[in-house]
């Protein structure tokens, strides 16, 4: 059998097709990546805000990276609730400790965990908000209780640059 | 094979008319730059003198609206550390607001931020000038047609005017501008900055520094672009090559030469 | 199609193909006979498709990115040359690509013009492609104007103001082309809505062009017609494939050679200033692939003539296959017309050079004996030259020399036909 010349073609052929799929792999991730954030939007990435004016009880929103991130001043009332509630009852078992680094401030993305609207304040059945668009009800610890919505609204990175400033990202 | 070098020939024709087309009669000033050619990188050292010439000399008048100060320290620029990049912004003011009160207010520049602007805006820097606009240096360099060599050669162009020619007040005589009258003065002066590494700051030196800088950020990625570039070229090759053989072996199985 | 009936092999196949025959057109696609003695003049169709492909997908995500409005192209243009990922590489494929595709055409168009391409049976072939060529250069004013720099504006202003020659309406329509009372934002915005439709346009008139080639079959450097299937064919998968893929191959290395080490090169530097209505460059040159069009428009001293001129070179070209009168299609058995060949080859580059110097002095007269020959070739010496001209005898087919006793054969088989 004379099969040696066969395979020797064979290969030639197979190592022109590998290169060349390669080639065309390698081609194809400039244009995926082209879509992912770019280098001036991802420089925006953190913002610093200034917390002296908000007064204990009310929210401010901000916006960070395109979306909304709440902000409340919480009273000592509203911190002891958000630390009465039994975790383990919760949906998405978390507690109020693990979710703030200064009890008087919570920190969060305000987007419903379930399609992504925008929760109203003070509103819903535990006290804290409640997302209109399917009715999630979350407390005041931004925990879910009731409704669509799987997990907790998202804490986002941050620190106290000092007592009254913080940089979100 | 013949035809291909035929069609290769063609193309370099229509290459030189091109070239033909766009040359300046003017000889331009060379130097040895080391972001030509097929490696070619900037020099770092150069890029990092070469800002400190912007800012301290050109800045005065020209914008580079396109630059953010992250772009100091990003792969292939001058490369300044992020504490570097992040200290040269906050020595500048930058205009934010408006603040809740409605009033806009300045703070100390972060690396996301553009390079301040010298003028508030086009008609400030006319009337500020003598009514030139000092052209934003971002793209300069790709916006003149002699390139890098063409800055390098105007910024040393500057002499005498030749007998029998007269200026205006303000304008001044430059071999290599359009024209031959320039509204810029000559910008630089020996020593006018002081370079931290020792470099000695002569006329040449920071000529050469600051039209490497522009070079740059005209062409940020001008690095990554000759890296890919050879890359690209040599995997081509290599599958031209192998492509080139199974072409012959697949022809070979009719008797047509291919 | 070859002559059998095609049936796929497995069940899904068949009863997918009785209800959409992909499978059939599929397979007439590979099977497709070619003449086998087809030389590299003969990949750039190939080549033309990678071309048009490469610039849809650029485009698309260039188009990610772009803001079409007066105020912010330009910012836009460096926003993807700086921030973007990758976005320069795009942008210098996408501008590199358009000099890539015209070079590339006007290999294809003279390739026709040297082997009678045109011809009956395949006119329709060549005017469908004539249509493909003017939606090109559409398609490459328009792109030139987006990124909003002075030739960009210029440029505009210019071609657009050519409307203006046309009699009694010609100003109306050039403001009606505005949307204004100059080339502004309106202009812009619609320029970049037709610079997006018409490469899908070209995209449809391809799928024709080779839909209309495929029915005669393709020309060949001999110009006979062949026998399909035949000795004289090859399959087009795999003979044909592999040779316009490495030819594809070297197309790139060139390409690759414009857009990673000399990408702008092929532009003007005045492009990299924003535009400024107040302020017009020194000198307005046009791409390079519109140069010798420029010459002739610029040759004729009446703006209206000189419109005229210019569209008539374009338009004469769809006349061509009857104005060509003779039997022969390859210039390989014209020794007349292979001269005359050559001389418009030249007389074309001669014009691209002119469209690239200031109109005056010995430049304007050249461009002048120029433009007039070029008519004189289409309109006076192609017609009498089918009647005039002695050729030489031709083959009956390309691998039996039937008829005997023809010296050119030799030469054609070993592909010397293309010297001058």
């Amino acid at each position: 059998m004379s099969e040696k010349k066969p395979k020797r073609r064979e290969f030639l052929f197979t190592a022109t097709y590998a290169i060349g799929v390669v080639g065309a792999g390698v081609v194809a991730w400039p244009l995926i990546d082209q879509m992912n954030p770019d280098a001036s939007v991802k420089a925006l990435a953190s913002t610093e805000v200034d917390l002296s004016s908000v007064k204990p009880g009310n929210t401010i929103t901000i916006m960070w990276r395109g979306k909304p991130v709440f902000i409340r001043r919480r009273t000592p009332d509203e911190i002891a609730e958000a630390r009465a509630v039994n975790v383990k009852e919760l949906i998405d078992p978390e507690s109020d400790e693990e979710r703030v680094k200064n009890p008087e401030w919570l920190v969060m993305i305000g987007v419903c965990t379930h399609l992504g609207c925008v929760p109203l304040n003070d509103k819903g059945d535990y006290n804290g908000w409640f997302c209109p668009c399917h009715g999630s009800h979350y407390d005041i610890s931004g925990r879910i209780r009731k409704g669509p919505a799987p997990t907790n609204m998202e804490i986002p990175k941050y620190e106290f640059v000092n007592a009254n400033t913080i940089k979100i990202g | 094979m013949k035809n291909l070098l035929r069609i290769l020939l063609v193309f370099i024709f229509t290459l030189n008319t091109n070239n033909l087309s766009s040359a300046e009669k003017i000889e331009y000033l060379e130097t040895d730059w080391s972001f030509k050619g097929l490696f070619g990188k900037f020099d770092r050292s150069a890029l990092q003198r070469g800002y400190q010439v912007y800012t301290e000399v050109c800045s005065s008048c020209h914008s580079m609206k396109y630059l953010s100060y992250r772009n100091l320290a990003e792969k292939g620029g001058p490369e300044f550390s992020e504490e570097e990049a992040k200290a040269i912004a906050a020595s500048f003011e930058v205009k934010d607001g408006p603040n809740a009160d409605g009033d806009m207010f300045f703070r100390p520049g972060k690396l996301s931020d553009k390079f301040i602007m010298p003028y508030e805006n086009v008609e400030a820097a006319k009337a500020a000038n003598g009514g030139a606009y000092p052209p934003d240096m971002s793209v300069l360099i790709k916006a003149r047609s002699g390139g890098a060599d063409y800055i390098y050669s105007l910024l040393l162009g500057y002499e005498d005017p030749p007998i029998g020619v007269n200026l205006d007040d303000g304008v001044y005589y430059n071999k290599y501008m359009y024209g031959n009258q320039i509204k810029m003065s000559s910008p630089l002066t020996d020593g006018i900055v002081e370079y931290s590494d020792g470099t000695e700051a002569s006329i040449q030196q920071m000529s050469k520094d600051v039209t490497t800088f522009l070079m740059w950020a005209a062409e940020p990625h001008l690095e990554a672009r000759h890296q890919m570039g050879f890359k690209a070229i040599v995997y081509l090759i290599i599958l031209t090559t192998l492509v080139y053989f199974s072409m012959k072996k697949i022809w070979s199985r009719i008797e047509t030469e291919v | 199609m070859s002559d059998h009936e095609y049936t796929p092999k497995s069940k899904a196949g068949k009863w997918f193909n009785d209800r959409l025959p992909l499978l059939t057109l599929a397979n007439h696609l590979t099977d497709y006979p070619t003449p086998k003695n087809l030389n590299y003049w003969w990949t750039f169709g190939g080549i033309l498709t990678f071309c048009l492909i490469t610039q849809i997908i650029t485009g698309l995500t260039l188009a990610m990115h772009y803001i079409a409005h007066a105020d912010m192209a330009f910012d836009s243009v460096e926003h993807i040359m700086r921030d973007v990922n990758y976005g320069w590489l795009i942008r210098y494929i996408h501008a590199n690509g358009a000099s890539m595709f015209f070079l590339a055409v006007y290999i294809h168009i003279f390739r026709s013009l040297f082997y009678g391409s045109y011809k009956a049976p395949r006119e329709i072939i060549w005017i469908i492609g004539i249509v493909i060529y003017l939606l090109m250069m559409a398609a490459a004013f328009m792109g030139y104007v987006l990124p909003w720099g002075q030739m960009s504006f210029w440029g505009a202003t210019v071609i657009t103001n050519l409307f203006s020659a046309i009699p009694l309406v010609g100003e109306g329509i050039v403001t009606w082309l505005w949307g204004g009372y100059s080339v502004d934002n309106p202009t812009l915005t619609r320029f970049f809505t037709l610079h997006y439709l018409i490469p899908f346009l070209i995209l449809g008139l391809v799928v024709l062009h080779i839909w209309a080639l495929h029915v005669p079959g393709n020309n060949n450097p001999i110009g006979i017609d062949v026998k399909k299937p035949s000795k004289d064919t090859v399959p087009f998968h795999p003979y044909i494939v592999i040779k316009d893929g490495f030819a594809l191959l070297m197309f790139m290395i060139v390409f690759a050679f414009f857009v990673f080490y000399t990408p702008n090169i092929l532009g003007h530097a005045d492009n990299y200033i924003e535009a400024n209505p107040l302020v017009t460059p020194a000198h307005i040159v046009p791409e390079w692939y519109l140069l010798p069009f420029y010459a002739i428009l610029r040759s004729v001293p009446d703006k209206l003539l000189g419109v005229i001129a210019m569209l008539s070179a374009i338009f004469i070209l769809a006349a061509l296959p009857w104005l060509d009168t003779s039997k022969i299609r390859s210039a390989v058995f014209r020794p007349l017309y292979k001269q005359f060949y050559w001389i418009l080859v030249a007389d074309v580059l001669v014009l691209g050079y002119m469209g690239a110097m200031p109109a005056e002095g010995l430049y304007l007269l050249i461009a002048r004996v120029a433009t007039a020959y070029y008519f004189l070739h289409f309109l006076v010496i192609l017609p009498v030259l089918g009647f005039k001209e002695k050729t030489l005898p031709i083959p009956l087919s390309i691998t039996e020399p039937v008829l005997g006793g023809t010296p050119n054969l030799a030469a054609a088989k070993n592909k010397e036909s293309f010297k001058a």
